[in-house]
């Protein structure tokens, strides 16, 4: 056992973590850790504000799959990674943000930047501490990762007192954590799945629909084998895109608020809904009482409280993902019922016929159209880059529009619904996927909660693409005035807003702007073909709504469509 | 509304309360009342509270109770054979005229007097919580002046 200083010790856990990447912003009581930081071969990506920090180490651990990490001071630094922590803890993201504090001495006195973070951080985290002893800091940190990436992942806080990064203890490197009151449950429960099979046999209009969970567990792979199996359509929450292949004939498009017609009105039909992963949130079912009203259900989630939370459940199994769908498709595979396309044809059909009723659309005419500029995008990157996204109408056009064949490439505020979010997200995907394309879709107005991490951008030359859809409005708001509110514009009007292209230039980056149809394309091309960030400025028309839209409160098949 | 008597065993730890009650204040469950001391393990603690929803609503609370990290069990004692006891210390304003009848108030309940006053009487009552509002409409006629109460607390009865 060695004797180690509080700093030290972090490090070692880091390293034992396998930590390569930390976002962070110094203050005067993390200084010793970052000095210690320093020393190691863990690169530092120093962000602009901090909450870039937390939602960068997001969008790294979504990209990656591995827990994102971020540093920063007490007090304010604390506070500023909030709206990270609880965007991450929404849409259960394993990040760990380690926070400076005052020394322990002062804790409670009001001390400069002093701030209860624990107090203020615990219904937005899944778990937090306040290390209170060199001697605790290695299991606790180590105890952080592990709560953090363990069963239904999520931020951890770990508040770390000067006094303790500086105090010295002895450290012995912990091979795994035991918390006696935490075991997450993985393996679902036979008898459940038997029960769910018994459903699928008899179910002659099944839909599957996938979220986040489908994701967090690896289970893409297993869960196109089981709609394959079933011939049944498959449908996914925002979270869940990328969780089936997009360009799959079985794919029917998100549902929910701005879902497609055919997958809200196959809620509406389907005998069967079969939840992967998902948590039934107030977008994706509208009114509930009307939400899937002739079907029986099943749940899959790993958290228990997911289930029969905001909808009555039939068969309800507990468990990862992954698994339960492996045990689903095995199961499957011994049953003699074969769930042929001549089974499935009249409910196939009536899915087609919905799919021609009201496929997505928009007219490009003279004025860019937004779903226009990201149809260009996917074709130009043939559907191969990771897209994060700001949050409103920009958000809702790029899952519309954009088809993602794979996993962790649409990063997305889903839950909380973050503006702000896109870009440093964009940041620590590129840092994680370092040879991808990375482009950030915004609007006009969320870019500029963050636009600041355009300096972290071109310091670290991460050649992140940021795409605006520039309407000179806060869009989707708008939209609910035009739609609900008479027309009453009440503080949706970004009248003046700055040339976002010498804004990019003045950041040492690539700025750049399209103001009619026919620059949409060559501006795409300029902007991603360049080696380094880049930021594409689009003048598009500037009252286009999202459509389909569910109204709020509204059953799933009552949808404005257009 | 059907009552709830949930009985935890958490991490005898700072902070462990506060998520705790966190949560029902966060998830706008109510909390009617709510006990918490050490067990024989200094490191764990009970918690005993009683709230107050329907079947769905029990359940949910339930998970989400599970759910926290420092949370080690959780029995909604409800549906089961259990005991159940909460005392209360009442400070009754003791009247020339009216001592006797406190007196017998007191005996009646098999409680104590644990504090006399040429003015009060404080008297300790455990019981149900059905008997302890059989003695306070008792009491109350005599001028009730001060009234603490610990909330439930409960056990599950082991089999006979």
């Amino acid at each position: 056992m060695k004797t180690m200083t509080g700093a030290q010790i972090i490090m070692a856990v880091l390293k034992d973590e396998c930590v390569d990447i930390i976002f962070g912003f110094p203050g005067g009581v993390v200084i010793d850790v970052f000095d210690e930081l320093m020393k190691t071969d863990i690169q530092h990506i120093l962000v602009r504000h901090e909450q870039g920090a937390a939602h960068a180490a997001d969008g790294y651990a979504r990209a990656k799959g591995k827990v994102g990490v971020c540093l920063v001071t007490s007090g304010p630094g604390a506070t500023n990674t909030v709206s990270g922590l609880a965007s991450a803890y929404m849409d259960s993201i394993p990040v760990v943000v380690m926070t400076g504090q005052v020394p322990t001495a002062l804790i409670g006195n009001d001390a400069f930047q002093e701030v209860d973070i624990v107090g203020i951080t615990r219904p937005c985290t899944k778990h937090n501490y306040l290390v209170k002893r060199t001697e605790d800091l290695g299991r606790t940190l180590k105890e952080a990762f592990h709560v953090a990436r363990s069963g239904r992942p999520g931020p951890v806080l770990v508040d770390l007192p000067k006094d303790v990064t500086q105090g010295k203890a002895k450290y012995e490197p912990l091979r795994e954590c035991h918390i006696p009151s935490y075991h997450p449950t993985y393996e679902p429960n036979v008898k459940q799945l038997n029960r769910a099979i018994k459903l699928i046999k008899e179910a002659e209009k099944p839909v599957v629909f996938i979220g986040g969970g489908v994701i967090l567990s690896g289970a893409h792979k297993e869960v196109t084998r089981f709609a394959e199996k079933l011939n049944a359509p498959v449908t996914a929450s925002l979270m869940g895109l990328g969780g089936f292949p997009g360009s799959h004939p079985l794919w029917m498009g998100m549902l929910g608020m701005h879902g497609t017609y055919r997958a809200n009105m196959a809620i509406g039909a389907c005998d069967l809904l079969m939840g992967i992963g998902v948590r039934f949130d107030d977008r994706v079912t509208g009114k509930v009482s009307t939400f899937a009203p002739n079907a029986k259900i099943i749940h899959v989630d790993i958290d228990p409280t997911s289930i029969k939370k905001n909808i009555p459940v039939t068969v309800p199994i507990v468990g990862d993902c992954r698994a339960a769908l492996m045990g689903l498709n095995r199961l499957l595979n011994k049953e003699k019922v074969k769930f042929t396309k001549k089974r499935r044809k009249p409910w196939l059909d009536q899915i087609e016929k919905w799919k021609s009723t009201a496929p997505l659309r928009y007219e490009q005419k003279d004025v860019i159209k937004p779903q226009y500029v990201i149809e260009k995008l996917y074709e130009l990157t043939k559907g191969k880059a990771i897209i994060t996204t700001e949050v409103g109408q920009n958000q809702m056009w790029a899952a519309q529009y954009y088809h993602f064949d794979a996993p962790n490439r649409f990063i997305t505020s889903g839950g909380l619904g973050c503006m702000g979010f896109g870009l440093p997200a964009a940041i620590g995907a590129q840092v994680a996927c370092p040879g991808d394309l990375v482009v950030d879709v915004a609007g006009d107005g969320s870019i500029q909660m963050n636009i600041q991490e355009m300096a972290t951008a071109v310091q670290y030359k991460l050649p992140v693409k940021v795409v605006i859809l520039n309407n000179r409005y806060l869009g989707m708001v708008r939209q609910w005035q035009e739609l609900f509110y008479e027309k009453r514009y009440a503080a949706t009007d970004l009248e003046h807003g700055p040339d976002f292209a010498k804004l990019a230039e003045a950041y040492g980056a690539l700025g750049l702007k399209a103001t009619r149809p026919q620059d949409v394309v060559p501006i795409l091309e300029q902007g991603l073909n360049s080696p380094g960030p880049a930021m594409m400025d689009f003048w598009v028309a500037r009252e286009e709504c999202v459509y389909p839209m569910v109204p709020a409160g509204a059953s799933t098949t009552e949808m404005l469509l257009a | 509304m059907q009552k709830h008597t949930m009985s935890l065993l958490v991490d005898n730890e700072p902070g462990v309360l506060a998520r705790v009650s966190g949560l029902f204040s966060g998830r706008g469950f109510n909390i009617e009342s709510l006990c918490v001391a050490e067990t024989v393990d200094p490191s764990i603690s009970r918690i005993t509270l009683v709230t107050r929803g329907d079947d769905a609503v029990a359940e949910q609370i339930t998970k989400q109770l599970n759910k926290l990290i420092n949370v080690i069990k959780v029995t909604d004692l409800t549906a089961t054979e259990c005991v159940e006891r909460e005392m209360a210390l009442i400070k009754v304003s003791a009247k020339a005229d009216l001592k006797a009848e406190i007196l017998r108030i007191v005996d009646i309940f098999r409680c104590k007097v644990v504090d006399v006053s040429p003015t009060h009487y404080t008297i300790e009552v455990t019981g149900t919580a059905e008997k302890l509002a059989a003695i306070l409409s008792l009491l109350k006629p005599m001028g009730i002046k001060e009234i603490a109460r610990t909330g439930a607390i409960a056990l599950h009865r082991e089999k006979k």
